[in-house]
């Protein structure tokens, strides 16, 4: 479903993202890790366009991202993506946030879009929020709320930026159970984090990054078993030491 | 569009005169200049103090320069331009506004210079106000802790930090002056906006005119940016990006 | 010297003073509402990736805020009768004029209200299909709006003020109206003061109603 072939990307003179080249099937679960500057919040935004790139070309569900014919926003209203900092809108109560692409974008009926976000709010664990503020939630409550928000799109696959990077410990557990779920009922999931815990759980395969290339490409059992790289192996060893 | 234009009518004299357009706007520019620069350095040396006096402990002193920058921030510039000239000679003990009002050499230029001075004097307050109060409070505390009385803390500490950080804003409001001395043409300064009303209503050409005075007034406010620049070079403090914290 | 002063010219002549202070209201009004416009519309053409268009707004706003406000009046009303080969009114000349200066300023805040709202939340409109329009629309605008209601406010009084200078083409507002009241009564002296004291009370009173504002918006975040 997702096809990356070759890509690269430079911020003025300097590289970001060489020769990255993978594929992620309809259902899969592909976690991507690697320490800090390795390039993979970049590459997961290039998926869906909201990073240019410029060399490679990556295909989501048959439509190239860097065609310039391509329109992004259709594509992106098919692709749901989970960011780091939740990025809710503060200005709209929770159930706005959820209904508000659906209406605008997709063209559904308020009601239509209000009664899916009432089930997946109840989804999510959080039918009772669904008039409060984004500044009134936690942050896993926020990131729940994000992931439902995303969900109402009716998604083909779903990108997550470190979704727990930014959550007190005592929240992390709420939000990784949404997204085991998630993986549980089939979703095609790509997520950069750093949860080994969630990769050992769900993923089918391990990405790992580092410098901006991919140096490890491996089904999971393979990755934590016996990686071939030495980078990975060091990065292993000092994250799972946690 | 139904205009005449004439470019040469700079070097054209005046009718019922014997300097050309071009003295004018010369002599315009030279009065915009004495105006901006006598009110600026008052400004400085009113508000600087002021600013300083509102970050002081004694509440009637704060209440005191509040009210002043409240006063002079509220009212328009111009209407404050029609008290001092108008109002305030009147106000004044008979003998004393008696000799303002008929003796007085250059008295429109003083009255112009006061009271944008005064007025520039209340905004630089507010910045120099906002300069102290944004430093650490361990930065007074470790000047009295020194021994400095509050005035020395002030004139060696908090001020010298306080105007570096406030450069830039500093600068727009010296640009401001600069803007704001046109409105001396309403009592009679016969700086750039009185020379343009002028020149427009005599030579009928003006289009020529505005542009003219247009540019002048950029120059003007582009050579006070550099000025600025060249000063904020000169005191910046090595390590900080602009002589800031 | 003070003792002269004969304040009774005051309600005699309060009608006259008030036409002129509701033309300076509706000026001030006229060129919030569509200074804020189009100085929303500058702001995104200068944040926009069109350099041109980006070019050009920033030269019009680098343009307004480099002359005097005195001079900008003059030529309003120099040009726009060459343009439209009518004469035009003061009081007209002084509302398109306006609008126009003030674009410029409510524009340069509308950037830094846009620019302050974090990236991240461009990104999840993005990420959720909505192009350009939709995201500044419903995302963006509304933010930036919020963050910055003090500082326009604050805009709108200072403005309020230099509705004032109309004077130098003669249009009746306040300030003018004190001038003619004055002549016409020979007590200039007690209307500049009346009107000096006016505009103290409107504006203070208005300043405190924005900080009351921004308190309120400071305690909500």
């Amino acid at each position: 479903m997702i096809e990356l072939d070759r890509v690269m990307k430079w911020y003025g003179e300097f590289p970001v993202l060489t020769d990255c080249s993978t594929q992620v099937a309809k259902g899969e679960v592909v976690v991507v890790c690697g320490p800090s500057g390795s390039g993979k919040s970049t590459l997961i935004k290039c998926v869906n366009g909201l990073e240019p790139f410029q060399r490679g070309r990556i295909v989501v569900d048959g439509i190239s991202v860097g065609d310039p014919a391509t329109n992004l926003p259709r594509l992106r209203a098919r692709v749901g993506m989970v960011f780091q900092h939740f990025e809710l809108f503060p200005h709209m109560s929770v159930r706005h946030n959820l209904t508000i692409a659906p209406v605008k974008v997709l063209g559904r009926s308020r009601d239509e879009a209000a009664a899916k976000a009432a089930s997946l709010l109840e989804r999510v664990g959080l039918a009772a929020h669904a008039d409060k503020f984004p500044g009134q939630l936690s942050g896993g409550q926020q990131q729940r709320v994000a992931i439902a928000r995303a969900l109402a799109m009716d998604p083909i696959c779903m990108l997550f930026d470190e979704p727990t990077s930014a959550l007190d410990p005592e929240m992390i557990s709420e939000v990784l159970d949404v997204m085991v779920a998630l993986a549980q009922d089939g979703m095609t999931m790509v997520v950069v984090t750093h949860e080994m815990g969630f990769a050992r759980n769900v993923a089918d395969r391990v990405i790992f990054m580092d410098h901006g290339r991919i140096v490890e490409d491996a089904p999971k059992e393979e990755f934590f078993g016996q990686p071939r790289s030495e980078r990975a192996q060091a990065f292993l060893a000092r994250v799972l030491r946690h | 569009m139904a205009y005449h234009w004439n470019w040469g009518i700079f070097l054209e004299t005046v009718s019922g005169g014997d300097e050309r357009y071009l003295d004018w706007l010369l002599s315009g520019l030279g009065w915009t200049l004495a105006v901006s620069l006598a009110a600026w350095g008052l400004a400085l040396l009113v508000g600087i103090p002021i600013g300083a006096l509102r970050t002081v402990r004694r509440r009637w002193v704060v209440a005191l320069a509040t009210a002043y920058v409240e006063l002079f921030r509220n009212i328009p510039l111009l209407v404050q331009l029609f008290l001092w000239f108008f109002v305030v000679p009147e106000l004044l003990p008979r003998e004393l506004g008696l000799w303002v009002k008929q003796d007085m050499p250059a008295k429109e230029f003083i009255t112009a210079s006061l009271c944008l001075g005064l007025f520039t004097a209340s905004r630089i307050a507010e910045l120099v106000r906002t300069g102290i109060e944004t430093q650490a409070r361990g930065q007074r505390m470790a000047a009295q802790a020194l021994g400095f009385s509050a005035l020395q803390t002030y004139r060696l500490v908090l001020l010298p930090m306080a105007l570096r950080l406030i450069l830039p804003p500093l600068t727009s409001e010296f640009m401001n002056v600069i803007k704001n001395s046109s409105v001396a043409f309403a009592i009679g300064v016969i700086e750039l906006t009185f020379v343009a009303r002028q020149m427009q209503e005599e030579s009928e050409q003006g289009i020529e005119t505005y542009l003219a005075v247009t540019v002048l007034y950029f120059v003007t406010a582009f050579l006070a940016n550099r000025v600025m620049a060249l000063i904020e070079r000169r005191v910046r403090i090595p390590g900080t990006m602009g002589g800031g914290r | 010297m003070l003792g002269n002063l004969d304040f009774s010219v005051i309600p005699a002549s309060l009608p006259f003073i008030l036409t002129g202070l509701l033309f300076s209201l509706r000026l001030t009004l006229v060129a919030m509402l569509g200074g804020v416009v189009i100085g929303t519309l500058l702001a995104m053409a200068r944040l926009s990736a069109f350099p041109a268009l980006a070019g050009a707004a920033t030269f019009y706003v680098n343009t307004m805020r480099s002359i005097p406000l005195l001079m900008v009046i003059l030529w309003f009303f120099l040009i726009i009768p060459l343009i439209t080969g009518r004469p035009i009114g003061a009081e007209n000349s002084a509302l398109i004029t306006f609008t126009a200066f003030q674009s410029a300023f409510y524009g340069e805040i509308m950037r830094a209200g846009i620019q302050g709202v974090p990236r991240g939340q461009v990104w999840a409109g993005q990420a959720l299909g909505m192009n350009y329009w939709r995201v500044m629309g419903h995302v963006v605008l509304p933010q930036a709006f919020r963050d910055m209601l003090p500082v326009l406010f604050t805009q709108t009084i200072i403005l309020f003020q230099d509705t004032s200078l109309v004077y130098a083409i003669g249009a009746k507002d306040l300030l003018k109206a004190a001038d003619i009241a004055g002549k016409n009564y020979n007590r200039p002296i007690e209307m500049y003061l009346f009107v000096a004291a006016l505009y103290l009370v409107i504006c203070l009173s208005l300043s405190i109603l924005v900080r009351r504002l921004q308190r309120r918006i400071a305690v909500l975040r």
